[in-house]
């Protein structure tokens, strides 16, 4: 029941633009989930082998 | 060349103590160069490619990074250049929309249907490069228009309007469950990503900080 009321109150929903507010923040949600994400090895051998290559020179 | 002419007669070896703190600084940005990089071009695995190209880029242009601005939008612009440039050489031609569009079209109107991120990333892969990469600084990044202008290297009202298109476009897109002109979009759509990419290849599309 609780479940209907709040399928209802969300599919009627707002016309228009009702949406933009969830889908603005997505778009930071998308940014910021892979900014989280762990850095994959490759990346991070790369960012360790920076110095070694210019260290030498 | 002519870089000399213009850096501040400061000095032209950086310290091991610069280099370190080069480094430490761009080790902080890589999770926003992959962000970036994967809004832009939509594939974790290209967009990780783009950014290593992207580290090597900036590690070895490092002495024209000014110490005390923002690194993040420093490599943004190289990032994006290495985009654009790989994007006139063919590079993420051809397969890369019509996966999209096809995912966004199969997608069921569905008005109780949470958003899901997927869906809103690949509405996001439809728009033109400009638009997205727009949209992305400013509504992802959290990059203020001017920022975002600099980093484009266009105006700042250009910005604006590109990012006020892209919003309505994904408006659009998300309320109807889909592409707006049904298939037809898919193609059009490319050939209107083309056809801005190839009036940033004829114009100022890339940023002259880096070339």
């Amino acid at each position: 029941m609780v479940r209907e009321q709040e399928m209802a109150v969300h599919g009627k929903g707002r016309p228009g633009g009702g949406r933009k507010p969830e889908w603005a923040q997505g778009l930071k949600k998308l940014y910021d989930s892979v900014v989280e994400e762990p850095l994959p090895d490759d990346l991070a051998k790369l960012l360790a082998q920076l110095d070694d290559k210019e260290g030498k020179q | 060349m002519t870089a000399a002419a213009t850096v501040p007669r400061q000095q032209i070896a950086r310290s091991d103590a610069d280099r370190a703190a080069f480094k430490r600084d761009l080790a902080a940005v890589v999770p926003h160069l992959r962000a970036f990089a994967r809004g832009l071009c939509g594939r974790p695995d290209m967009a990780d490619d783009l950014v290593q190209e992207t580290m090597l880029k900036a590690w070895a242009a490092q002495d024209r990074f000014e110490p005390g601005t923002s690194m993040r939008a420093w490599t943004f612009v190289i990032l994006r250049n290495i985009y654009l440039t790989d994007m006139r050489r063919n590079r993420f031609r051809g397969e890369y929309d019509e996966l999209v569009a096809e995912r966004i079209l199969v997608e069921p109107a569905g008005q109780e249907a949470p958003l899901h991120l997927a869906d809103l990333h690949n509405a996001l892969l439809t728009l033109p490069p400009e638009r997205r990469e727009a949209l992305l600084l400013v509504g992802a990044g959290g990059f203020s228009y001017e920022e975002a202008a600099e980093i484009c290297g266009c105006a700042v009202g250009t910005i604006k309007s590109r990012v006020g298109r892209a919003r309505a476009a994904l408006s659009q897109m998300i309320e109807t469950g889909g592409v707006p002109d049904g298939d037809r979009q898919g193609k059009e759509a490319h050939t209107a990503i083309m056809d801005e990419l190839d009036m940033v290849a004829a114009g100022d599309g890339l940023t002259e900080h880096l070339r």
